[in-house]
């Protein structure tokens, strides 16, 4: 009998027990000690897919979508899902239209880059033929599958200047703080209000976890999708530009080289913007967008370029209402103050001419802003600097220079653009260092009186200065967007909410006054062109001599045609800043084409035959001067000898590397066997 | 004593039984998380594994109904016969087995495919304990421990021969039933000894292994001095083993290594012990240049399914790993990974004490048995089941080289779950007669 067992019974049990430990224990050491294999098992089997929202749309104030997403279609392909045989490779040749051979070098390279098991890339947006035959019998073709996609869509083919475009973020922009979230790949804003706006339009991505297979193929939600983010669609732009005041305005530049550029005084919104030659934002979409870059990009008269923004001009005689400001607001003079011009401006010790002589065409400022006399803002401009009470030109000039800082020029006025630039204005410094110390005064640069000399100014900013004399005295800084999302004080817009107070100590008639003289310009002086019935137009024009040296020859070149205008003179609701470059006065080209963008925002249409013909001949006016191709040409030729020049000095540098290298050699050689032969 | 007048299904042991369906219902739980998708219309799809387990599990509960109605002296009396039937079927598996994965193991009649030597174990353990019974066998004898090796062995030999190995292992399990029945302790202690010498051999290079069976020897030979010079015997044991010792590690090891062992198993052994095979085990026709192969692909995913379960696991149907077929064989050999990452450490540790608890139940079983054919029976039961769980246990944590053996009852397979559950139900048939003396 051996009911109880002996004692190898218990060894044996002993045994089983023993090693059941030693794996609890290696068990213990894996799954509570280890926690490397928690982080492999994650890496291996957690597929972290982002997800992108729309885009959010961009509409203009009445609501027009000028900008929205469309969706267009890749065919993506899982290589071995593709059957060997009974494969209609013809058939689905024939659907996109391409040959056998283009199709099996795509499949042998899809297969390569992603391997036989993911899906991957066959064709990139496809065009709705080919999308439409595909879809006729989408089981036709085991192993392909069409996948959405959204681009960018323009409806009207307008607002290229400040639409800007997206395309796949680039590694420079990866390196800043801004796009630090971003990773290779995602797609970003890289101009104009898609840049500025990125973070309101992109949305926020959401990251949703799959888990993965062996295959890397995304299975189940991992976690059954709790740690998953919800992406959040991008807002909707409202702006306060009207399409068709900008279709309007664009073309009636067409064929110009140059800028116009419409504010909303009291808002500071931009209604238009156009820096002509223009192009249609739709170019710049998908994968076109790369070729017609470059295509654009070598164009002698620089489409890319928005000169509204960034393009320098001396404001010439639009500077004339500011200078008036400046000089009421320092108290130097008041509006009755006049000045006897005999057709010069003789105090500096030069002459400077006035188109006008005598008859007391500056006997007082509405006279002369009416006139437009040059000797009495040349004047003006010294009075406000060397007024009694700064005891002196330094402090004078550096109030004047204020002054101007704050109307908004020489820095860059902040509108909701990327890449602004803010024109050229001299503080007191910059005198010292022109002229080599305190060796100048009023007289030195009395010119920027009359809006010449050292003075550079953007069409933006002469737009807002505008907007300053219509609201008698303070502005917004000027942006595209209403409202963000509906929300129109949402944070991203707060520094366009803020009211910039200046020029506080002029009072309202004397606004008034000047408002008359610049209304004064378009009845009797030289801005007849702008007349419109019903509305009075405040204006001012300006033809600005410029020089340029070609070939080694300083050429003055035809002048830039400039106007600035608000309207009506009463309330105004519109002010406007154009400049044709190259074209002569300011009323021949500038003139008519703010009046007109005046006429078409204000009353919706151009009725009277005298505008219908103005309209005509701005449609096809042609001022593209011959010099641009030529100056194009001649910086291109400029910058292929620069880069010429550089290359020749980098390979004369190696070559003097390598003769160094050889006669050191020469010498341990020669010393070798010099003493050898000793 | 139990009443023999209760029937047999009133005389058979509840807890084996509670336990075996125990671990056969964890299975099937643990082959549904492995091949279950949220996209799947219903749970009840019989392509899938465990529709089929489940299908199996009501085969092998009505094989066990109709073990439980024989009589259970047929057992003893077919031992004999059904042995000598494994054997010829093991022979006719060398020639017609069916080749899958390099190995030649399966035999297939009509729509039925199965592995004579997974039944072999049966008849094997029957054979083994019919012959104990026999009234004229003497363990202590040398002529009936090389017969009850044979039995163990001939079947061993004859599974290698179709590349089979881990299965062929699962044979030498039978050697702790034998040492249950009086097998000097002497024969397990060479043979660990002999497992640690070649584990030395393979881990150490052979100068140093040398220098140290040289210093212990010396060391040894010291502290047992006296013994050694009074007695002539200790002397030519203690000089034997040395001689068995260095020539082991020094020539035979290496000789296996170099002609016997193939590339994979090579790999295998090393990789479980965490190091690439040396240049000199290297097969000539390999390419040494050639980019390593991932050949412990299945343990380090197996690993990092288990390791990544933590303290309570990842939750059911939540195994990131198992259910996107990262480890290979997951249904079959490496289901334990399924548990140890949806359950943890703890689930884990439970699962490892319904085994032990199985084991020891089966022991206690045997040892209550008044014959001595059901108590070596139970014996080859528990070694058996001890066997496959601790090799394969331990292949999943990378404790033990892969052998493909699957783990008892959890595993996927209509034929191991069948033969396991043929197994324990002889024993729980022969345990209800266990008053009865059956020879």
């Amino acid at each position: 009998m051996r009911f109880e067992g002996n004692s190898r019974s218990y060894i044996l049990r002993g045994i089983f027990i023993v090693i059941a430990m030693a794996i609890l224990g290696k068990l213990m050491a894996l799954q509570l000690f280890q926690p490397e294999w928690k982080i492999m098992a994650n890496d291996i089997a957690i597929y972290r897919k982002v997800v992108y929202p729309p885009r959010g749309v961009i509409a203009d104030r009445k609501g027009t979508l000028l900008c929205q997403n469309v969706v267009i279609y890749d065919l993506m392909v899982t290589p071995n899902e593709v059957p060997r045989k009974n494969f209609d490779t013809m058939g689905l040749c024939r659907v996109l239209g391409i040959d056998t051979g283009v199709y099996t070098k795509t499949l042998e390279r899809v297969k390569f880059i992603n391997g036989p098991m993911r899906q991957g890339l066959f064709m990139a947006q496809l065009n709705p033929g080919q999308t439409a035959r595909f879809n006729e019998n989408p089981y036709a073709f085991p192993g392909y599958q069409l996948v959405e996609r959204t681009i960018r869509s323009y409806p009207k083919p307008v607002g290229g200047t400040f639409m800007g475009y997206i395309g796949e973020v680039s590694p420079v922009m990866l390196k800043k703080d801004r796009f630090s979230s971003y990773s290779q790949g995602d797609y970003v804003g890289i101009d104009g209000l898609e840049l500025y706006y990125e973070e309101v339009l992109r949305g926020q991505r959401g990251v949703h976890f799959f888990e993965r297979d062996n295959f890397n193929r995304p299975k189940d939600r991992y976690k059954r999708g709790t740690l998953d983010t919800t992406e959040i669609a991008g807002k909707r732009l409202d702006l306060y530009l009207d399409a068709g005041l900008q279709e309007y305005a664009e073309k009636l530049m067409q064929n110009k080289i140059g800028s116009a550029v419409a504010i909303e005084p009291s808002t500071g919104g931009i209604l238009a913007m156009v820096s002509s030659p223009t192009y249609d934002p739709n170019l710049l979409r998908g994968n076109e967008r790369a070729k017609n870059f470059s295509k654009l990009y070598s164009l002698a008269t620089k489409p890319l370029f928005n000169r509204a923004m960034k393009g320098f001009y001396p404001p010439g005689s639009t500077q004339k209402p500011l200078t008036a400001l400046i000089a009421l607001d320092v108290g130097a003079i008041t509006p009755s103050y006049g000045y006897p011009c005999g057709g010069g401006y003789t105090q500096c010790g030069r002459f400077i001419g006035c188109t006008h002589s005598g008859g007391g065409h500056a006997a007082n400022l509405r006279l002369a802003l009416a006139n437009s006399c040059n000797s009495y803002f040349c004047h003006l401009y010294r009075l406000s600097v060397d007024n009694t009470k700064f005891g002196g030109v330094r402090k004078g000039h550096h109030n004047w220079y204020e002054h101007m800082r704050n109307f908004g020029f020489g820095h860059p006025l902040g509108v909701d653009l990327p890449f602004e630039t803010g024109g050229m204005l001299f503080d007191t410094s910059d005198y010292d260092k022109q002229y080599r110390g305190p060796n100048w005064n009023s007289c030195t640069d009395v010119y920027i009186g009359m809006g010449q000399g050292t003075l550079a100014v953007t069409p933006l900013q002469m737009a807002n200065g505008m907007c300053i004399i219509a609201n008698h005295g303070f502005y917004y800084t000027p942006h595209f967007v209403k409202s963000v999302g509906g929300n129109p004080r949402d944070s991203v817009l707060a520094p366009f909410l803020k009211r910039h107070d200046i020029a506080r100590n002029i009072s309202d008639t004397a606004y008034a006054i000047v408002g008359l003289g610049m209304s004064d310009v378009v009845t009797k002086g030289t801005g007849k062109v702008a007349q419109l019935e019903d509305i009075e137009v405040c204006a001012k024009t300006g033809t600005v001599e410029n020089y340029k040296n070609i070939g080694g020859q300083r050429v003055k070149l035809q002048n830039h045609s400039m106007f600035v205008a608000f309207a009506p003179r009463v309330n105004p609701k519109i002010a406007v800043a154009v400049t044709v470059e190259n074209s002569g006065y300011g009323a021949t080209w500038a003139g008519p084409i703010a009046a007109l963008m005046i006429q078409k925002y204000l009353k919706d249409s151009v009725t009277s035959p005298r505008h219908k013909a103005l309209e005509q001949r701005m449609f096809s006016g042609n001022v593209i001067s011959k010099y641009t191709y030529i100056i194009d040409s001649q910086d291109r030729y400029k910058a292929k000898v620069r880069d010429s020049v550089k290359r020749a000095n980098k390979a004369l540098e190696a070559e003097e590397v390598k003769r160094q290298t050889y006669l050191l050699m020469r010498r341990y050689l020669d010393r070798w066997y010099s003493k050898k032969a000793a | 004593m139990p009443n023999n007048s209760k029937n047999v299904f009133q005389r058979v042991d509840g807890l084996t039984v509670f336990l075996y369906l125990l671990l056969v219902a964890i299975g099937i739980l643990a082959v549904f998380s492995v091949e279950y998708r949220s996209t799947d219309a219903s749970i009840f799809i019989m392509s899938k594994s465990h529709m089929k387990q489940t299908m199996w599990l009501g085969i092998s509960l009505f094989v066990g109904l109709i073990i439980l109605l024989t009589d259970s002296k047929f057992f003893s009396n077919i031992a004999f016969l059904s042995y000598t039937g494994g054997i010829l079927l093991l022979i006719i598996t060398i020639f017609a087995g069916k080749a899958t994965k390099g190995s030649h193991s399966w035999l297939e009649i009509g729509p039925i495919a199965f592995q004579p030597g997974e039944v072999c174990k049966i008849f094997t353990s029957l054979a083994l304990a019919r012959f104990f019974a026999l009234s004229e066998v003497n363990f202590k004898t040398l002529k009936d421990r090389l017969i009850a090796a044979g039995f163990a062995l001939l079947p061993c030999l004859l599974i290698i021969l179709q590349n089979e190995t881990g299965l062929a292992l699962v044979y030498f399990s039978f050697f702790l039933v034998m040492f249950r029945e009086g097998l000097p302790s002497g024969i397990l202690i060479a043979a660990f000894s002999m497992v640690a010498l070649t584990l030395a051999t393979l881990l150490l290079s052979h100068t140093t292994l040398l220098i140290i069976i040289g210093v212990g020897a010396i060391l040894l030979g010291y502290l047992y001095r006296t013994e050694l010079l009074r007695n002539h015997l200790a002397k030519l044991i203690f000089i034997g083993s040395l001689v068995v010792a260095v020539g082991y590690s020094q020539f035979a090891v290496p000789l296996v290594f170099k002609n016997v062992l193939k590339g994979y198993q090579k790999e295998r052994i090393y990789s479980m012990l965490g190091v690439e095979v040396p240049e000199e085990y290297r097969d000539a026709t390999e390419d040494p240049d050639a980019p390593k192969k991932d050949t412990d692909y299945n343990v380090r995913q197996s690993k990092i399914a288990i390791g990544s379960g933590g303290l309570f696991g990842k939750g059911y149907l939540n195994g990131t790993s198992t259910k996107n077929d990262f480890v290979p064989e997951q249904n079959t050999d490496f289901i334990f990974c399924s548990i140890g990452e949806q359950f943890g450490f703890v689930g884990s540790a439970v699962l490892i004490l319904i085994y032990v608890s199985l084991m020891l139940r089966i022991v206690a079983l045997a040892e209550r048995q008044r014959s001595d054919f059901s108590r070596v029976y139970g014996y080859c039961v528990a070694s058996i089941l001890f066997f496959h769980f601790a090799i394969n246990i331990s292949m999943t944590i990378g404790l033990a080289p892969v052998i493909g053996i699957t783990l008892p009852l959890l595993s996927y397979g209509g034929s191991s779950l069948l033969s396991f559950s043929i197994l324990i139900f002889i024993l729980l048939r022969l345990d209800a007669d266990r008053v009865m003396a059956i020879r």
